[in-house]
């Protein structure tokens, strides 16, 4: 009944919603022109060289391309377990 | 000198011979001289659906090959005062023609016709690069599906790498029921995603099939919703401001019930 309700005013979501999503997304990873093997690489790059500062959460990492208006972002979400205190290493910039 | 508008839109199936087959068709009927020229060489299509099938002798590739002119090779729609047809080859492959070759035979053929529609095949490679080769203008056929979106939107990269005019979109096969019921993507989302102007939009029409099933164009049936917006289209390719149609505008007993409740 709830359902039927739902659908009777158009709070359901709608399989054009559905598709603009679906689309969207894909056309952001058209559009940056990046496969997803790239993806993974830069993604294990970026933990490489974060690792060297924080200690992070490597399963739980996301990066993604995200759209907003005509430009493309690059967002990673990168759950940190603990700062350190000190550089490993003795990389000098 | 005349235009060339080669009508594209990467995914196979959304509608490029029957809307270059439409518009040449109103075109030519509003006194243009039209020459429709298939490139979809090894699976021509356009002389089918123009049904002028059986009255091809010569084919594109008889003229850029030199065996005939090109004069030879062009067939007259008899229903049109001023509509040609250059026929595909259907025996050969899209390698048999070179670019410059399309470029070639372009500004031959916009010498002496007003409007030089090029079907492109299908695709991005060799058939597609050769299709727009000679083109200066071009429009994108799609319909509301994300397949053929994603496509379209391959497509108006590619054409803006190769520096053509900025395309113009045909949204084909709308169904303003569906749209209406929130179950297809309406005209402003196809249009937020690709950002390019639009040219018409064509409601699905029964009438289309019935009409390629005869070898007809749809524009002849004065009755046809599609061939009315094949009509618009036409004239706004000449510079004429129509406005659109509202085609998805919300059920508006159902639309005016919901904000009355507070969920629109």
């Amino acid at each position: 009944m709830l359902e039927f309700l739902l659908r009777f005013f158009g709070r359901e979501t709608s399989s054009r919603k559905v598709a603009k999503e679906r689309l969207r997304l894909v056309l952001v990873h058209d559009r940056v022109g990046v496969s997803p093997s790239l993806l993974e690489a830069l993604k294990n790059d970026l933990i490489k060289v974060i690792s060297e500062y924080l200690d992070i959460d490597n399963t739980g990492l996301e990066v993604n391309f995200n759209q907003e208006n005509d430009s493309v972002a690059l967002v990673a979400n990168i759950p940190i377990l603990s700062v350190k205190r000190s550089v490993s290493g003795d990389r000098q910039y | 000198m005349g235009e060339v508008i080669v009508i594209t839109s990467g995914k196979g199936g959304v509608g490029k011979t029957t809307t270059t087959a439409n518009l040449g068709a109103v075109l030519a009927d509003m006194g243009k001289k039209v020459v429709l020229v298939d490139t979809d060489i090894g699976l021509r299509n356009l002389d089918v659906v123009m049904g002028l099938e059986n009255r091809i002798v010569y084919d594109l590739i008889d003229v850029v090959e030199g065996r005939c002119r090109l004069k030879q090779a062009l067939i007259k729609d008899k229903r049109f005062d001023n509509l040609y047809l250059l026929p595909a080859n259907q025996t050969r492959d899209k390698t048999a023609v070179s670019r410059q070759q399309m470029i070639d035979l372009t500004s031959q053929l916009k010498e002496e016709y007003e409007f030089v529609l090029i079907d492109c095949p299908a695709g991005i490679e060799m058939g597609f690069k050769n299709a727009i080769a000679g083109a200066e203008k071009a429009l994108v056929v799609t319909t509301p599906e994300v397949a053929a979106v994603r496509d379209a939107d391959r497509i108006i990269g590619l054409l803006e790498a190769a520096e053509m005019e900025a395309p113009r979109l045909i949204i084909n096969r709308l169904r303003p029921d569906m749209v209406r019921k929130g179950n297809m993507m309406n005209i402003d989302d196809m249009m937020e995603i690709l950002a390019i102007d639009l040219i018409g939009v064509v409601p699905e029409d029964e009438y289309i099939v019935i009409s390629t099933n005869r070898g007809e164009p749809a524009v002849l049936n004065k009755n046809s919703r599609a061939g009315k917006a094949y009509c618009n289209i036409s004239r706004r390719l000449l510079g004429e401001e129509i406005p659109f149609l509202n085609w998805d505008q919300e059920n508006s007993f159902m639309a005016k019930l919901r904000k009355l409740i507070g969920l629109g």
